[in-house]
């Protein structure tokens, strides 16, 4: 743990400690009903799951306001409920229902928002990257002191639309927030069979971007680092690399049976458990209780049971609207 | 009305510079759009005229600046993107065709994609197989999106201003061939319709359907089709998605005989989305079965004698039209 970090966490506020370790049990207790909605084939598709990984969103989505973007990847529920989408809208485009954010077109994969910025997730690794320089590249042109943050995992960073990305809003000075969110593996490939250098901030240096490594896994660290970095890109209007250090506790996706790392690994990294170590140190700075965490647990819960309670009675877009919106209606 | 005299290069030209004068949503960017004045000299002076913030050179990065136009154009401006040629799009596909049109589906609406793109297409300059290739169908078969080929120098200009005032994706397909081709014009820049498509000859006899760099060729053999005393209808398509199956049929249904005159290989080709249509929708309209003319299906060949014999001729079309009954 970084001595800032710490030094943090002791001035740190029970107002905002609390309002941290909700929105990561949120996360958490989203994605394992969300499991289970899909063991009810409730959900069907891809699912894949930000259990362990929540401290990187939550962290992240403190520093930016309501005028900056996100764009995310097909494993964006953290991101989503973090940036303030309703868990409701969300459970229900996983139902398919037309109530879902992105009225059932999309799925678990593709949540969109465009009222609060949140410009999706997207499914082709790397695909991302270019949409956010060219929000940032919009931004610039027309004088706006925004920040385009995109989250993207490791695997994106041997796709040729990263190198791409990089070195086009580095060139041009575009205020894009770059996430990458190292959790090891890309499906059932590690790391070190991906990329020959494994120090990703290193190669985003490469290209002239200011980058840091962050210990993913807390959260007042993500927050600190993510703060920093979006106040340069606000200030500077250039672009910023973090790479947040964390580890995903399921599998890849529901469809994936996890055989390709041991279980001393998944508990080793179980210990670092974003949540139980923020909850951990709240305690012992005595700005938490018992009562506290177990009114957090209920008002989730309610919330989730809400959530799923919406989603299953949703209505289903008609059929008759199965072409609709491919292209814009035309006014006559 | 009074008129001006310009190259397809400079309509081309002439409706990007009034979109950027016009509209400060609009920017140009493109891989040496800049001080070299684009691949085909098209953007030639536009850097001086609108600066290095509207006339955009690109690094040869294709994916990173088109979808850099994606997500330009749904932060609110109106992006240009150039494309040095159809060949070189295949690297940015994957922004087209995952993101620029599905963008508006899978949000459920909430997003448009306002993009324009324009990329050379097609051969006949013996540059062989990495830069002459006639892909526009691949284009035209995604939902999402229109693709237009401007076969005139009207067309080059009017249809870049109807692409900027299209809410969704275009991809404007010019011919390399056809750059230095000149044309009337009306002075004042506008948008043309970009839904029909246009009869440029008419005819009784038969009904020639083209698009783009084989405009030419069909206009030619209709020529000489008529010293023969058979009268060719001439149809540009234009738009090449969505398609405007009505004119063809409403040709047909005069002179009830149709060749297909396509630059792209055969199989799978335009030629082959029009015909099926036909089939579908124009049966009892044919007198003589559907043909096509298109390139032969080989990687395009430097050797200009190998080039030419790949490529739809003026030959091959009169040739495929005197093989029917009349
Ligand atoms: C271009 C592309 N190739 C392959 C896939 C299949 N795929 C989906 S997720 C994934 C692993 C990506 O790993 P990473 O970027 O580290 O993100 P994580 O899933 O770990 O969050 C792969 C290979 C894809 N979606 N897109």
């Amino acid at each position: 743990m970084s001595t800032e970090a710490t030094a943090k966490a002791t001035t740190l506020d029970r107002d905002h400690g609390l309002r941290l370790l909700r929105e990561m049990l949120r996360i958490r207790r989203f994605e394992e009903r969300a499991a289970e909605q899909y063991s009810l084939a409730k959900i069907r598709g891809f699912l894949h799951l930000y259990i362990g990984e929540e401290a990187v969103a939550v962290g992240v989505m403190q520093a930016l306001t309501p005028n900056d973007a996100v764009v995310a990847t097909y494993r964006e529920h953290g991101h989503a409920l973090a940036r303030g989408l309703p868990a409701s809208s969300l459970m229900a485009e996983m139902f398919g229902k037309a109530s879902g954010c992105s009225r059932g077109r999309g799925g678990s994969m593709h949540f969109f928002d465009v009222s609060r910025r949140f410009y999706g997730g997207y499914a082709i690794v790397g695909g991302g990257l270019p949409i956010a320089v060219g929000l940032a590249l919009a931004d610039a042109m027309q004088g706006r002191r925004r920040v385009s943050a995109c989250f993207f995992g490791e695997g994106a960073v041997a796709e040729g639309e990263f190198h791409e990305s990089l070195n086009l809003a580095a060139l041009w000075k575009l205020p894009v927030l770059f996430l990458c969110e190292n959790n090891l593996y890309a499906m059932g490939t590690p790391i070190v069979q991906e990329l020959a250098v494994t120090d990703i901030a290193a190669r985003a240096r490469s290209y002239g971007i200011p980058a840091h490594a962050v210990d993913g896994m807390d959260v007042l660290e993500v927050e600190a680092a993510a703060r920093r970095a979006a106040d340069e890109v606000r200030e500077t209007g250039e672009p910023r690399f973090l790479e947040l250090r964390t580890y995903r506790f399921r599998a890849h996706s529901m469809a994936d049976p996890d055989l390709y790392r041991t279980k001393e690994e998944i508990e080793r990294w179980k210990r670092r458990d974003p949540i139980v170590l923020f909850e951990e140190r709240l305690r012992a700075a005595e700005l938490i209780s018992d009562g506290d965490l177990e009114e957090l647990e209920a008002a989730v819960a309610a919330e989730l049971d809400e959530a799923i309670a919406f989603a299953d009675a949703a209505p289903i877009e008609p059929v008759e609207d199965l072409l609709k919106d491919v292209t814009t209606p035309r006014s006559p | 009305m009074s008129t001006v005299t310009l190259t397809y290069r400079e309509a081309s030209r002439a409706g990007i510079r009034h979109a950027l004068a016009t509209d400060e949503r609009v920017f140009l960017m493109g891989e040496d759009v800049g001080a070299y004045g684009g691949a085909f000299a098209v953007s030639m002076s536009l850097l001086e005229e609108f600066g290095p913030e509207r006339v955009r050179n690109t690094p040869l990065s294709e994916s990173a600046f088109v979808g850099a136009g994606i997500g330009a154009a749904l932060n609110g401006m109106r992006p240009i993107v150039e494309v040095m040629t159809i060949n070189f799009s295949l690297l940015a596909l994957d922004q087209i065709v995952n993101n620029a049109a599905t963008l508006r589906y899978m949000s459920g609406g909430q997003l448009s994609v306002p993009l324009v793109v324009r990329m050379a297409t097609g051969a006949g300059r013996q540059l062989a197989a990495q830069h002459a290739h006639s892909l526009e169908v691949w284009y035209a078969h995604i939902p999402g999106v229109r693709a237009l080929a401007p076969a005139t120098p009207e067309d080059a200009r009017g249809m870049l201003l109807a692409a900027l005032d299209d809410p969704d994706p275009v991809f404007i397909f010019e011919h390399a061939t056809l750059y230095p081709l000149e044309g009337e014009l009306e002075e004042t820049p506008h948008a043309v319709d970009i839904d029909h498509a246009a009869v440029r000859r008419g005819g009784d006899d038969v009904t020639l359907v083209t698009y783009g760099g084989s405009l030419g060729k069909c206009l030619q053999a209709a020529e000489t089709l008529a010293a023969d005393g058979i009268d060719a209808e001439v149809i540009d398509l234009r738009t090449l998605r969505p398609l405007d199956t009505e004119t063809i049929l409403a040709s047909l249904a005069k002179t009830h005989r149709l060749v297909i005159v396509d630059e792209g290989w055969k199989t799978g080709s335009l030629a082959a989305e029009v015909s099926a249509q036909i089939m579908e929708r124009g049966f009892d309209l044919l007198d003589w079965p559907v043909r096509r003319v298109c390139t032969a299906e080989v990687p395009i060949p430097y050797a200009k004698h190998l080039e030419e014999a790949a490529l739809p001729s003026t030959e091959r079309i009169v040739h495929a039209v005197k093989e029917m009954a009349f």
